[in-house]
């Protein structure tokens, strides 16, 4: 693993996470949100989960952030900005930091280097799937379609 | 400088605060969203680097639940998302601060 | 002899990275990577020039004149006049609009279509990058795009791109589906989603004449036809082209963009429309391989090519012939017809590959297809719409 690569990674993730939960004008924000997410998913690949890095670009950036900029586009009313962020959140949130930073560096199991591990192919995922894991397909499968009608019938017009 | 499994936990840690920052301090509906599914993207993380780092060979379990959990987050974004538009019809504002017809 | 012709490319780059022998094993990679990234990029490149060339005159030819024909042999030399043409023209950017995302928005969509070329088999051993998911990696790409497409129009500060804009991506999102569960069926029968499998998966011949591929089998042919309309509507040509409508948006979401970002969106189009024929002609073509046994003594790039070459005259032949689609039929053909015959095709595919691989399997599998496509022709009612039409006149 490449320790320039995930130097890189990070400070790309981080800033377009920051400008996206910072910017005023709200379609930059919902646009670094989609940069966002494409370095979570190049972090994937470094971990070596490709199958999941590849997931995540595509539910993500192609769908999710596409919906977001669609309702952004259908609920405003030409004022762009959205007040500035208040204090008390990030207070919070730097406490919050403070608490997981330290716990994370209070435990010395977690100071491991990584283990050498064979590559996880798409096919090994496919084999776990149906056959361990298919009850949650199934559920999965049910909850996505709940949602989706849930979806359509909470914005769908009543004719008068 | 070897990476060790506490730096990937303290990348994701920054980005779970961030996405509380921006649910936090955000009055738009849909930021709030946002920043709900950089958490869901933070935990993601964990996941796989837990899966990652530990003692192999091993099941795929983390990457398994990250699967999982990125057809949830993107079901609960759309339904999110509708609830906005539907609440947008009807009181005209997304500004979570002004909807409290509800208090009492 | 013809080994060596057909690895001839393989062996350039072996001579150009000999004097690298001693470096790190990264250097290597980097090195590789960027000689296939030009070799890919100067070979796709010349082909779009090419292409938009010989469309005009394709489709000159087809309304019965000649296109043109003034600038070097036959007009081949086109493309480099309009290149200048589009280098010299000044960039115009609208006072209000969001300079950021209006320059960001071509730069995006051409990567995301280039990026998507990366994965396609051009010939044996001559996959650019070789990835275990190769085909989510495509349509993970591809739907990037949308974003791309949503940024230039809102980058515009125009209503009319705003309307472009949303008009493209809703007919994007409704075929992305019919396109991704098409090439199901392949991936199942074949069992990975690597495209270099997926070629492997189509060798071999019955009596050396007839090919394994599998748009020989009867849901592959389905799935091709559906998978070869989704390709036209991705690409958001004619009969699809209601985004770039001329006569009713004026440009759609590239209203705003003159010069050579323009010419970037063009690029962005042929190059998405490069790509998605090179994943059928993987998929359903059978990738580099000759179609007779005789054949083998051609190189395999050569293959590629032409088949590559035959879809891409199909998609100007259907430019020339049919009229423009109304946005309500587009959306109505892709939730009432196409997905539910994309669905039908995994069922058929299943059935092929239960039934024995061989005739009694040919045989039921296209029973299927036909009893559902015949059941759809009956319940979407396009009957009373397509009647003969009844002509009032003016007394």
């Amino acid at each position: 693993m490449n320790s320039i690569a995930f130097v890189a990674i990070a400070i790309l993730t981080l800033a377009a996470a920051l400008a996206a939960a910072t910017l005023q004008k709200l379609m930059h924000a919902a646009l670094s949100f989609a940069v966002t997410f494409v370095g979570v998913a190049a972090f994937f690949f470094l971990l070596g989960a490709e199958f999941v890095g590849l997931v995540q670009v595509f539910v993500y950036v192609g769908a999710v952030a596409v919906l977001i900029v669609f309702t952004i586009l259908l609920t405003r009313r030409d004022v762009q900005d959205t007040g500035k962020p208040t204090w008390s959140g990030a207070i919070i949130a730097i406490a919050v930091f403070g608490g997981l930073l330290w716990a994370i560096l209070r435990t010395p199991t977690l100071s491991v280097a990584a283990p050498k591990v064979e590559a996880l192919t798409v096919k090994r995922i496919g084999e776990v799937l149906m056959t361990g894991y298919v009850w949650p397909l199934q559920c999965v499968g049910l909850l996505l379609t709940a949602a989706m009608i849930g979806a359509l019938i909470l914005v769908m017009e009543e004719k008068p | 400088m070897t990476l060790t499994l506490s730096i990937f936990l303290i990348v994701s840690a920054t980005l779970f605060c961030i996405g509380l920052l921006a649910v936090l301090s955000r009055r738009h509906a849909i930021f709030i969203l946002i920043g709900i599914e950089m958490m869901l993207a933070a935990a993601n993380l964990n996941f796989i680097a837990f899966w990652r780092f530990g003692p192999q060979p091993q099941p795929p379990t983390g990457v398994m639940v990250a699967i999982f959990s990125i057809a949830i987050a993107a079901a609960e974004a759309a339904v999110g998302l509708a609830l906005v538009i539907a609440v947008y019809r009807h009181y005209r504002t997304t500004n979570v601060d002004q909807l409290d017809q509800l208090k009492g | 002899m013809s080994d060596w012709l057909d690895q001839i490319f393989i062996r350039i780059k072996q001579v150009l990275l000999a004097p690298l022998a001693g470096a790190p094993d990264w250097v290597m990679q980097i090195v590789s990577s960027l000689i296939n990234i030009f070799a890919l990029l100067g070979v796709f490149l010349t082909l779009f020039a090419l292409i938009s060339v010989l469309e005009r005159k394709i489709l000159g030819r087809m309304q019965n004149r000649y296109g043109p024909n003034r600038v070097g042999p036959f007009g081949l030399f086109q493309p480099v006049a309009d290149g200048i043409k589009m280098l010299i023209k000044e960039d115009i950017v609208p006072v209000r609009a969001d300079k950021i995302v209006h320059f960001l928005a071509p730069i995006l969509i051409a990567a995301t279509a280039i990026l998507a070329l990366g994965v396609i088999p051009y010939g044996r051993n001559m996959t650019p990058f070789v990835i275990d998911g190769g085909i989510l990696f495509f349509f993970a790409v591809g739907s990037t795009t949308e974003l791309a497409v949503f940024m230039a129009g809102w980058g515009s500060n125009n209503k009319f791109s705003m309307l472009g804009a949303m008009r493209a991506i809703a007919q994007m999102i409704s075929y992305e589906l019919p396109l991704i569960i098409t090439v199901l069926p392949v991936v199942m029968v074949v069992g990975s989603l690597t495209p270099d499998r997926i070629v492997a998966a189509q060798g071999g011949y019955i009596f050396g004449i007839v090919p394994h591929w599998f748009v020989v089998t009867p849901w592959g042919a389905a799935a091709f036809i559906l998978f070869f309309v989704s390709g036209l509507v991705e690409s958001n040509r004619t009969p699809f082209d209601v985004p770039e409508g001329e006569s009713e948006i004026v440009a759609g979401h590239m209203t705003e963009y003159s010069g050579f970002k323009y010419a970037t969106f063009f690029m962005a189009e042929y190059i998405g429309m490069f790509a998605i024929s090179g994943l059928g002609v993987t998929l359903f073509l059978g990738g580099w391989q000759a179609p007779i046994a005789a054949l083998w003594f051609i190189p395999s790039y050569v293959w590629f090519f032409a088949k590559l070459g035959t879809l891409l005259f199909v998609y100007i032949w259907i430019r020339g012939t049919l009229p423009r689609a109304r946005v309500d039929q587009i959306m109505n053909f892709a939730w009432k017809f196409m997905l539910p015959m994309a669905f039908t095709c995994i069922v058929a595919a299943a059935v092929w590959h239960y039934a024995g691989r061989g005739l009694a399997g040919w045989f039921w599998s296209l029973a299927v297809l036909t009893a559902v496509y015949l059941a759809l022709s009956q319940l979407i009612g396009t009957r009373k719409k397509f009647a003969a039409r009844t002509y009032r006149f003016a007394e």
